[in-house]
This record gives structure tokens, sequence and C-alpha cells, in this order.
């Protein structure tokens, strides 16, 4: 695919969903390819399930490493009502690939001055051009481990990055333990099969 | 001697307990102050603050904020070298503080500062850089990367080593550009000196000193003063009235017993800074004050001297604050002979900051052997007549027991010591699941807050939702179980076996 020469990731999700890692992942495999990169995130309380988000910047030379409101070219998100809370992050021509997981917190379920919103993908296609909406929860349950989402996320999301697959490969080996590995290959090849027709890749 | 002090700042206070400037204490001690703005310099000033301490004779502050510190960027090393080990040399007159040899120092700290000013000229640390524009930039920090990226036609004159600040610098820099703005986060640290040594320049005014900044909110800043015309926006629209998703108390965490069990009594309870202050959250709201690390139970004292409350005061306080900075406030209790009652929440370990080791565990944070102090034996060593130990994952028995410890005239203890189901060990036991049949969709136990537990499909003649729970979130705890009134809760083998019958 082509190179832009700068990209700006927004990954969102829920505590424990492995957002940290999915940036991780990212960030290496672009410093390999040979950008600058710079990456942030606030997780003091991630484990806790509150939100947590992470902005990767990718370009020859970065400065900020937070993106900006309607910056991001790439927003993924693990948990799709905060795919839409976060949408407006993104560029109007970027691409949203979200998860159709659903995590409905105790607070709106033992309080009734907050509703999770009704097909939130929906709302989501509405006002962005390319959402990719992804069973990953399906996907993963297929492969045999719900704690999948992330790497079959990444491995749909790579298809709008410049990065060679095998670099890819080489840094998920490195970054997931040993025993972890063949599944997660499987989770972003089942990934990389995923992507929006109408968008060139 | 070489000292350096890092101390971390937390605009918008992503996780902390106030928005304050640490740069100030660099001022107030007359003492060096390194800033990085990226993980490079971070690593590089490190080096550099040590060979400042070492050759002014001085310690050296260096401050990062959040987004220095939780931010990762590509990081050159350099060669390591060994530092010779040296040993401390008794010398009276620099190391004893007595009124005589003290004003001999304060001589030596203002010559240090007039060297340090000269340094401050002549470091890397500070420097400019030059695009040809009439409007020059100040700034440090991280504020320097989201002026940068907003803006990267002006000249910049960033500055790295900011206390003394190279006013010679500055002054030159002022003098060479038609208009020049300080961009600082936080308060306005650079602007009010540069203003005071006579200089004009411009900053607080158009950034703003509230929260965190951003490129989008510099860009802001820029447009006001009429320097940069494009900001970034939004095209997308923000989504209205999202729920919110504020962090809870984990499936399993011991802490919800102990909070069950205060909500219940109605006291007032006075925390601290931990994992159980989401108690203070809805639907729990069993936690009403959390000012500082250490501050719930002289917080305690004080409501209970005036008395406040015919129900009592309980100071809630994790065992990592409590060997922090919670013994001396039992002193106090006893000394004084309030009548507190204080729970100490023993997860055996430091939940929230991410598991590490503390005094009471027994291991270093390097997981390495170590001595281990005992909470209970410290508590009666400070002269507590009733400390009583339990179970929180035993609802009677913790309300029946901060019951009675509410009723004693003295200060007393109790330690509550089931621990964290995260750390050091993920603990999982045998969820307990939803007799839908027994199930009146009372919402008893969607109040306790539990993530595993949520709203079924299934619905009383009321329509209000019955409960399921997520077998792969819950651990076992038997919290909601014990509380159900219908005993609709069950352990999932139970219920199996009730099926077949
Ligand atoms: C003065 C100060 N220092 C450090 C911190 C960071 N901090 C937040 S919670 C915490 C300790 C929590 O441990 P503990 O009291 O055992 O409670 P737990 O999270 O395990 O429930 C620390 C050190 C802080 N908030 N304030």
């Amino acid at each position: 695919m082509k190179d832009n020469n700068n990209y700006g990731i927004l990954i969102v999700g829920v505590g424990g969903q492995g957002v940290l890692l999915a940036s991780e992942i990212i960030s290496e495999t672009a410093m390999k390819y040979g950008y600058d990169v710079k990456k942030s995130e606030v997780h003091g309380m991630s484990q806790r399930g509150g939100i947590v988000s992470s902005h990767v910047k990718i370009a020859p030379k970065v400065y900020s490493p937070t993106l900006s409101y309607g910056q991001a070219d790439i927003l993924m998100a693990f948990e799709q009502a905060e795919g839409l809370r976060f949408l407006d992050w993104m560029k109007k021509d970027g691409v949203a690939i979200i998860s159709t997981t659903e995590l409905i917190p105790a607070i709106v379920t033992s309080s009734k001055k907050y509703n999770y919103p009704e097909k939130p993908v929906e709302i989501m296609k509405k006002k962005a051009q390319n959402v990719i909406a992804v069973n990953a929860d399906a996907i993963a349950a297929e492969l045999g481990n719900p704690r999948l989402i992330n790497t079959i996320l990444l491995g749909v999301a790579s298809n709008y990055l410049p990065f060679e697959s095998e670099l890819w490969m080489e840094v998920i080996k490195k970054r997931v333990k040993a025993k972890f590995v063949d599944i997660n290959v499987e989770a972003f090849n089942r990934g990389l099969k995923i992507q929006l027709s109408s968008v060139e890749a | 001697m070489v000292v350096v002090v890092v101390s971390a700042d937390d605009p918008a206070m992503h996780s902390s307990q106030n928005e304050q400037d640490n740069r100030f204490y660099a001022r107030f001690a007359n003492i060096p102050l390194l800033e990085p703005a990226d993980s490079q310099e971070a690593k590089d000033m490190v080096v550099s603050a040590y060979e400042i301490s070492e050759i002014f004779d001085t310690p050296v502050l260096l401050r990062t904020t959040t987004r220095v510190s939780h931010s990762k960027g590509i990081v050159e090393f350099a060669e390591k070298t060994e530092a010779p080990h040296k040993q401390f040399v008794k010398d009276a007159s620099k190391y004893v503080m007595v009124p005589s040899n003290a004003r001999g120092r304060h001589q030596i700290v203002e010559e240090r500062l007039e060297k340090l000013k000269q340094f401050s000229e002549e470091t890397p640390f500070n420097f400019i850089e030059e695009n040809g524009s009439k409007i020059g930039i100040i700034t440090g920090s991280i504020a320097y990367q989201y002026a940068k990226e907003v803006a990267p036609q002006f000249d910049y004159l960033k500055l790295g080593f900011s206390y003394p600040l190279p006013m010679k610098k500055i002054g030159e820099f002022i003098k060479n550009h038609d208009k020049v703005l300080v961009v600082e986060e936080l308060e306005p640290f650079y602007e009010d000196q540069i203003k005071a040594a006579g200089l004009k320049v411009e900053g607080k005014k158009y950034f703003g000193h509230l929260g965190e900044l951003s490129p989008y909110r510099v860009a802001v800043g820029f447009k006001e003063v009429g320097v940069l015309d494009e900001i970034p926006v939004a095209v997308i629209s923000p989504e209205e009235n999202m729920f919110p998703r504020p962090p809870v108390l984990c499936p399993g965490c011991p802490h919800r017993g102990a909070f069950m069990a205060l909500k219940k009594l109605k006291v007032n309870v006075t925390g601290d800074i931990g994992c159980y202050t989401l108690g203070a959250l809805e639907p729990l709201n069993a936690l009403h004050s959390c000012i500082c690390m250490g501050a719930s139970i002289g917080n305690a004292i004080g409501m209970e001297r005036v008395n406040n409350s015919d129900k009592g005061t309980v100071a809630v306080i994790g065992d990592s604050t409590f060997l922090h900075s919670g013994i001396t406030g039992l002193m106090d209790a006893v000394y004084n002979k309030t009548k507190v009652t204080v729970m100490i929440l023993d997860n055996s370990t430091t939940a929230m900051t991410g598991g590490q080791q503390h005094p009471a565990t027994g291991l270093t944070l390097m997981g390495k052997e170590a001595g281990r102090v005992d909470i209970p034996t410290v508590v009666k060593a400070l002269g507590v007549k009733s400390v009583r130990i339990l179970d929180d994952y035993d609802y009677e028995a913790t309300l029946k027991t901060i019951k009675e410890e509410l009723e004693r005239p003295e200060p007393s203890v109790i330690i509550a010591n089931r621990p964290c189901v995260l750390m050091p060990k993920r603990i999982m036991d045998e969820p307990y699941v939803v007799d839908a049949e027994l199930c009146t969709a009372c919402s008893a136990c969607f109040n306790i807050s539990c993530p595993a537990i949520s709203a079924s499909e299934e619905t009383n003649k009321h329509g209000r939702p019955k409960a399921v729970i997520d077998e792969t979130l819950c651990t076992g705890c038997s919290l909601c179980a014990q509380i159900c009134p219908t005993e609709a809760i069950i352990l999932k083998s139970h219920f199996v076996k009730v099926e077949e019958v």
C-alpha cells in the first residue's frame, strides 16, 4: 500500500482488553520500519474497568506524542461504544476498525440515568465514511481464546499501514508469551483478511 | 554529595488528587531545575543531572509531567560509564546544620546560584531554533512538542535547564523578535520571572493554567494571539450523552465487602488513596473524603473531636498507605485518646499503582526476600488496645465487627486481610450463577458495583431486569450471594445439580 509518511493512530478499549500491548506492537513495528514513533497513554486506572486510550504517532519526525481531535488516520476500538465515544478524534476519511464487542458497565445497569447506545456501529457508519465492524469475539471464540481481539484488530489495521507482514510477525513473536505466539499469529492473519473494499489498500 | 530528585507533575490529574507545579520547588530551594521534553531528553538529562549535582555540589530537581513520563519514543543510548565509588567525608561546617554552620551555607547557596546562572546561559539544554520568523516562542517540557507540532515555522527558545533561567539569552531572543510568546503548562513559571526581569512577553492569558495543554489548545492560543490561522478541528461531531465508564472495584475485590458493610452502617468514612478510593463512586458511595495519601486517620480524629456524627467515624486506609503515612496518624489517635475506628484494608499489595511490594509483604520491589513489618504488631505497639482481624469476604462478620468497634470509647483498629484477586496472583475460584427463577429483580446485587453482574434480558413482571453473572469475570468471592434476599445466586456446580434433579 501507498506510504503516507505520517500516521496518527488511536487505540481505545476497556481496561484488560490489551490496548497497551496493541499500541506497543504498532509502535515497535513502525520503529523497525524506520520511522520516528511516539506513543502516549494514561493507564493508572486501566486494570479497574475504566476507559483506556493510547495514541500512536508515526512520521519521519514526531513532536507531540498525542493526537488532536479529528487527526487520527486509524481508530481501533476493542469495544463498540468506546469506538463511538472516540469517533470525533478521527479524520473524516480515516478508517475506524471496531470490534462489535459490547461491554456494559455496572453503572449503566444500576442507574437509570445512563443508557448504552443502541447499535453503536450503525451510528458510526452514519457519521464516518470508513467503518469496519469486526465480530472479533466470534473469531476469537473460534480460535479458542477470548483475549485475541487486540491481535485480530491489529491484523485489520495492518491493511492500512505500510509495514510488511514479516515485520509485524517479528514484533508479535517478540511481544507475546511464547506459548501464545501461534494463536496470535493466526488471529493476526484472520484480521488481515478483513478490509473495506471501498478503501484503497 | 550527589543528589538528584525526580518529580512528576500531573496536569489534568489523570491519576492525582491535585494539580500543582513542582517547578516552584527548585526556585524555593535555590537548586537547578531540568525539564525534559521527551524520552531521549529524560534519559540524557538524568546523566547531566548527576554531573551538575557533582560539579556544583548541589541537589538537582528533574521535573517531568504525565505526558513526558507516560509516553515512549525512540531513545539512543550512549556508552555506559562507571563512576568511582566515593566515601562520606566528614565536614561539620557543611553537614551539621546548626545556626553557626547554616549561615555560612546560605552564603554558599547564593554564590552557587550565580554560577548556575552562568551555566544556564551556556548549557546546550537551552537552545534556539531559528526559522527566520518574527515570532519567537519560549517554551519547555511537553509544551515545546505541542507548539512545534502546530507551528513549526516560528523561532524557538527551548528551555531544558530552566532554573535559574538564562535571562541574558532570553533578553537577546526577545530583542530579536517582534513578538515573543511563552508557552508552558500549568503555572506561569517562566513568564513571571521573565516579566519580573523587565522583559516583554505574553503567554498565560492565551493558554490558561488549568489542566494539560495539547496541540489543539496551543493552536487555539496562537490563533487568539493572531499568529496562526488554521487550527486542527474535528469534522466528525462528538457523540452527545455518552454514558460514563468510571473505573470500578474489580470482580472479587475484597474492598467491596468492607464498603458494603460501611454503607449499611451509614457512618462517616474518611478515606485515603488506593483502589479502595473507588468505594466513593456510585452506587457504593461509601467513602466520604480523600484528601491526600495518609490523611484518613487525621481527618477522622478531627471529625471525632468535634463530635460530627452520632454514628461514629471510620478511617479507611490501605496496607501500603498505612505503612507510608498512617502510623503517625494512629499514634496521634492513641496519644490524644480519640475514639476513632481505623480500618486497614490489607490486601497484601499496593494494588492501585500496579501491585508493588511494600514493607509488610516480605519482598523487595525486585521480588527478592526482604525484612517484613507485621502490621498487627505495629498497631498494638502504638498502644491500640482493640485490634480485630477479619476476612472482608465475610459480610456478616465484617458488619458485626465494625459495629462493635464503633461502640468503643477509645481508638480501635480492624484489619481486613483478604488478599487482592489480581496481584501478585490472579485468583479465580468457582463462579456463581443466577437462578433466574428465584431472582426477583430487586437490584441488591447491582448496587454492590461488581463488573461481573449485569442486567439480564429477562425481566420481572414490572419490567425490571433480573441479574446475570458473567462466569468469565466472576472470581467466586460470594459477596453478592451473601446479600441476595432470595438466595438466587448460587455456586455454578450447585446450580447444575439442581437442574439435574
Ligand atoms: C503522596 C502520594 N504518593 C503516591 C501516590 C500514588 N499512590 C496512589 S495509590 C497508592 C498506594 C495504594 O496502596 P494501598 O494503600 O495498599 O491500597 P490498594 O491500592 O492496594 O487498595 C499510591 C502510592 C499518591 N497518590 N500520593
